[in-house]
């Protein structure tokens, strides 16, 4: 036993040094860490603000029993603008996108709409950020998934391109499978 | 063609310190003294060609090479030349030469200051300083190399030091932090040779000494000066945050302080070697692993040098190989100890025992913190933090009954002493430093403080204990003086060392219950009352730097009506790079710091600013100064660097 | 004196985009003012490297600190916006880990070291004591190791 207990320094070394094979590893795939969000499988939160048009809505008006995706973005996000093209791919493969304009003044964001073009059903206008807050959001461009019912399955943080399009595809049609079944059901 | 010979310098040295490597553990096995001797001209000449190689790339800065890709990276022609000259360690690359210069700088040091060691120690010693230089030099010339050139369109100018390291902080921090963190290295060559030869005595311990006591106080002055610097720098009054980085630079402190105590029980009682030799070879160890932490990318921090798995992979596996052959090396050499003096559970070798026991603790709980959001984001189990409140608590149960262990403790006699013994200087203490507490704790602070309270009773505490030991040794002498005379260096040094530490953690309390801060919103004329001191903006104007252009806001602070000071806090913009930086105001002394913010602009001539009064804040840093000047008081002490100093103990491990 | 105006001017508007730490709030009481410094140095920056958001200039961090603001003013307590934070944010906003779920180890495994810890000492200093016992000769070999010993005398 004896003779074991002093290998136990180079016992807890190779383990320690194991994990920080094994950390570079996982770092060289995920460069940049996300901070995991704290809303998966909660509602999405009730609020009472206007649309760009300028209709006070809440979250009736988002919840409407179709799977939906979310995304917060700014005018003055630069890399919204690189994000935008795909995500009007995406409406145009009938995706429903609902955009959150995130602290943005209002003519800013009608200008870049009208620069770049409008994807989504409607805009909700949190000018100051607390719908963001209550979203666990920390900057833009950032997307949710949400369910039929509300519910947030899944949050990206950063650019929604064909490679996170292809991570995010496969929960969205089982979320459409599953509303088509209570559809159904109902 | 400077970049070129300073590249070229700096291979050559790579070559000689793989002959260091090699030849010097030939000579041993060999047991040929020829051979075991040319250690020395082979480290001196890997310093000189790295040293040369430092001095290049300090020209190609000098002379605003952009050519030199590192140069355009971090250099700019605005900058002050002296800013130029340590914009050279200001990044990954640069700072891994001067590591390596250190190194070399080091194991020269060792070479020429080893007069009293046996021939097969220094040689093994320089060989493993040899192989470690190898691997950073390796390190530096395949994957981090300062002399990479971008031709053939140079930039055309340098992309600026970031402003934040345009400072006297620079000039000084890094330097002296690795002068600390590599000097472990030397520690841990010792016990590499100790494993070796097979030789593990309290003469191993008696040589090591003056080695980890320099080292140390080289690692404690850097630590203390990259405190002082991020509190005057960063402009928020904070000193110290737990962040990843400084924690790499604590982690060996801890150890490092238990090594220095460790050793004296091993010396003096030819005790605790196992616990000495694994202090000295983890100490080094964590230097690798938080250098390794530090430019991998695997930890977030504000200080990371470089984010590259890429050379993370390098690190990790020199580091491997290196940590892990000494631990196998300790497993198969360290045979069971002969039957040992022993101690009675009264005695200084507890109370160094407890002092051992407390310090490891902290280490493991900063490593802990420090790696447990890693461990849970590489498991995929989400994002968690661990920051200063965690890293507070514990460093609150673990420094206090340290310190309360620490003063009678330094008092305690070897092998065997008697409660009754101190009783009588334990208990006066404890009162006087009860009621002195209670006093301060009541009077200073507007309400009152616990915190301060605390703070003050281990000041009282140990230097009570400290004072009445100070008065008992010279008690028996001819007069003052020449009791005073009579007493070692060594024990000046423990007193001074301990006395740092009691004042830096009175600084940190009284500075914690004392402080005070406040956000103002003010134009030219408005004033602010804080603490008792009159704060009044004079006005802002602009001032223009070598290199940035910048808001200044004139305040003078006066005190029931007779003037302080002035302070000129600064926000500025640097040309180069169009950062904005905020350049605190401050006056401080012995007794207080005044410290000044700007804000922003707030329209109407009105900016937002932030007034703070910090009270014995300085404390803490000139309390870390004199524990590293206690530790080089400890290394003058001339008995421990005696020649000839006799190795007939045949004893082995 | 012209160019003077304009360099000021640019000088000011520039620098309204790196936003202050400092905020102007108006705090009803001493004593809410205490809790909002407390608290902002305790939540982290969703979005910075290791800051808190009293040393954060980022636009999250300072609608977070006007959140704080905002529930501190309303009544509650700091252990309900601790939770309004973590319901939001995740673990990941609070310095001081909770003591449950995923950072419930970071706690239990210092416990179990101190523990360790005090074991040690009591069977290092037990072994010592009995080999004292045994009167073992001390190692003195050289002069030196007298003369080290030697400084004890005087106590």
């Amino acid at each position: 036993m004896k003779k074991l207990l002093v290998f136990l320094p180079l016992i807890l070394f190779i383990m320690v040094a194991s994990f920080f094979f094994y950390a570079l590893q996982v770092r060289k795939e995920r460069p940049v860490s996300e901070l995991a969000s704290a809303l998966i499988d909660r509602p999405f939160p009730e609020f009472e603000l206007q649309t760009l048009e300028g209709q006070m809505i809440n979250r009736n008006a988002l919840v409407t029993g179709e799977v939906t995706l979310v995304n917060v973005w700014g005018s003055w996000c630069i890399a919204c603008r690189a994000e935008h093209p795909y995500l009007q791919e995406l409406a145009e493969s009938g995706v429903r996108i609902v955009g959150i304009n995130y602290k943005d003044p209002k003519e800013s964001a009608i200008e870049w709409l009208n620069r770049f073009g409008d994807i989504a059903e409607f805009h909700i206008v949190d000018r100051d950020g607390r719908l963001g807050i209550n979203l666990g959001v920390y900057g833009a461009p950032e997307t949710y998934l949400i369910d039929s019912q509300g519910y947030i399955r899944y949050k990206k943080v950063g650019i929604v391109d064909d490679y996170e399009w292809a991570k995010i595809k496969p929960v969205y049609e089982r979320l459409v499978k599953q509303s088509e079944a209570v559809d159904s059901g109902a | 063609m400077i970049p070129e010979f300073g590249h070229l310098a700096l291979v050559l040295a790579l070559c000689f310190s793989l002959a260091q490597t090699f030849v010097p553990m030939w000579g041993v096995r060999q047991q040929s003294a020829v051979l075991m001797n040319v250690s020395v001209p082979l480290v001196l000449m890997a310093f000189l060609l790295t040293l040369v190689s430092f001095i290049f790339l300090e020209i190609s800065f000098l002379r605003d090479d952009f050519s030199l890709v590192y140069a355009a990276n971090n250099s700019n022609s605005l900058l002050p030349w002296y800013y130029k000259f340590s914009a050279v360690w200001g990044a990954h690359e640069g700072s891994m030469l001067l590591w390596a210069l250190v190194l070399v700088g080091w194991s020269l040091a060792v070479a020429l200051f080893s007069g009293n060691l046996p021939l097969e120690v220094r040689a093994i010693v320089l060989s493993v300083q040899g192989a470690l230089a190898v691997g950073f030099l390796l390190f530096i010339i395949f994957t981090s190399n300062p002399f990479d050139r971008m031709l053939p369109f140079p930039a055309a100018d340098g992309a600026d030091l970031n402003p934040l390291l345009q400072d006297f902080g620079l000039i000084v921090h890094p330097p002296l932090l690795y002068m600390g963190y590599v000097g472990l290295s030397v520690a841990f060559s010792f016990a590499v040779a100790a494993l070796i030869l097979g030789r593990l005595d309290a003469e191993w311990a008696r040589w090591l000494r003056p080695w980890i006591n320099t080292a140390w106080a080289f690692l404690t002055g850097g630590i203390a000066l990259g405190s002082w610097w991020a509190y005057y720098e960063l402009g928020w009054g904070g000193w110290w945050f737990w962040d990843p980085v400084e924690n790499a630079s604590l982690m060996p402190w801890l150890l490092g302080t238990a090594l220095v105590h460790s050793l004296a029980v091993s010396e003096k009682r030819n005790m605790f070697k196992r616990w000495t030799l694994l202090l000295a070879l983890f100490a080094f160890s964590l230097s690798l692993l938080g250098a390794f932490l530090v430019r991998s990318g695997v930890l977030t921090s504000v200080h990371a040098f470089a984010s590259d798995p890429e050379r993370g992979v390098f690190i990790l596996v020199f580091l491997s190989i290196v940590i892990g052959s000494s631990l196998l090396l300790y497993g198969l050499r360290m045979k069971d100890l002969e039957a040992s003096p022993g101690f009675e559970p009264v005695s200084r070798e507890t109370a160094l025992l407890i002092n051992n026991v407390l310090f490891v603790l902290m280490c493991a709980v900063v490593l802990l913190g420090t790696l447990y959001p890693l461990v849970i984001d590489m498991f995929g189990l989400g994002s968690v933090s661990v920051g200063p409140p965690y890293f507070n608590l514990f460093a609150a149960i673990i420094f206090i009954p340290l310190l309360l262990a620490m003063a009678p403790g330094q008092i305690l006699r070897w092998k065997r002493d008697q409660l009754s013994r101190i009783k009588p200087t334990s208990l006066l203490s404890l009162a006087i430093s009860l009621t002195g507490a209670l006093l301060l704790g009541f009077l200073l602070p507007p309400e009152f403080s616990v915190v301060l309270t605390a703070g003050a009773f281990l000041g009282l505490w140990v230097v009570t204990h400290g004072l009445i030991d100070l008065r008992k040794q010279i008690k028996n002498a001819d007069g003052f003086f020449a009791g005073l005379k009579r007493l070692s260096l060594s024990y000046w040094g423990m007193q001074l060392g301990h006395l740092g530490v009691t004042v830096c953690v009175v600084g940190i309390t009284f500075s914690v219950a004392l402080s005070d801060s406040r956000d103002a919103r003010l134009a030219p004329g408005d004033t602010y009352d804080l603490n008792g001191y009159h704060f009044e903006l004079v006005e802002y104007r602009q001032v223009r730097g070598p290199n940035y252009v910048a808001d200044e806001a004139f305040v003078a602070v006066t005190k029931n009506g007779r003037p302080v000071t002035e302070v000129f806090p600064q926000k500025r913009r640097y040309a180069a790079s169009d950062q904005v930086m905020t350049e605190a105001g401050i006056s401080g002394n012995l007794w207080r710091d005044l410290y000044v913010s700007m804000g922003e602009p707030l329209g109407g001539g009105a900016w937002s600013v932030r007034i703070y009064v910090k009270p014995f804040v300085r404390w803490i840093w000139y309390g870390a100064m004199l524990t590293a000047l206690g530790a080089l008081l400890a290394v003058a002490d001339k008995r421990y660097r005696r020649r000839g100093v006799t190795s007939t103990s045949g004893a082995t491990l | 004196m012209f160019m003077k105006a304009i360099s000021a001017t640019l000088l000011l508007l520039s620098s309204l985009n790196s936003l202050a730490v400092i905020d102007a709030h108006e705090f009803s009481s001493e004593e809410i003012r205490e809790r909002y410094e407390a608290l902002i140095e305790e939540l982290r920056c969703p979005k910075c490297q290791n800051q808190n958001l009293a040393g954060s200039d980022s636009a999250v961090a300072e609608d977070l600190r006007r959140e704080v603001f905002i529930l501190l003013e309303d009544g509650h307590s700091d252990q309900e916006i601790r939770t309004y934070m973590r319901d939001r944010y995740g673990d990941f906003i609070l310095y001081d880990p909770p003591v449950e779920g995923k950072t419930l180890l970071v706690w239990v495994i210092p416990l179990a070291m101190f523990l360790l810890g005090l074991l040690v000492i009591f069977f290092v200093v037990r072994a010592a004591t009995r080999n004292a016992a045994k009167n073992i000769a001390d190692d003195f070999e050289s002069e030196d190791d007298e003369f080290f010993a030697g400084e004890d005398e005087n106590r």
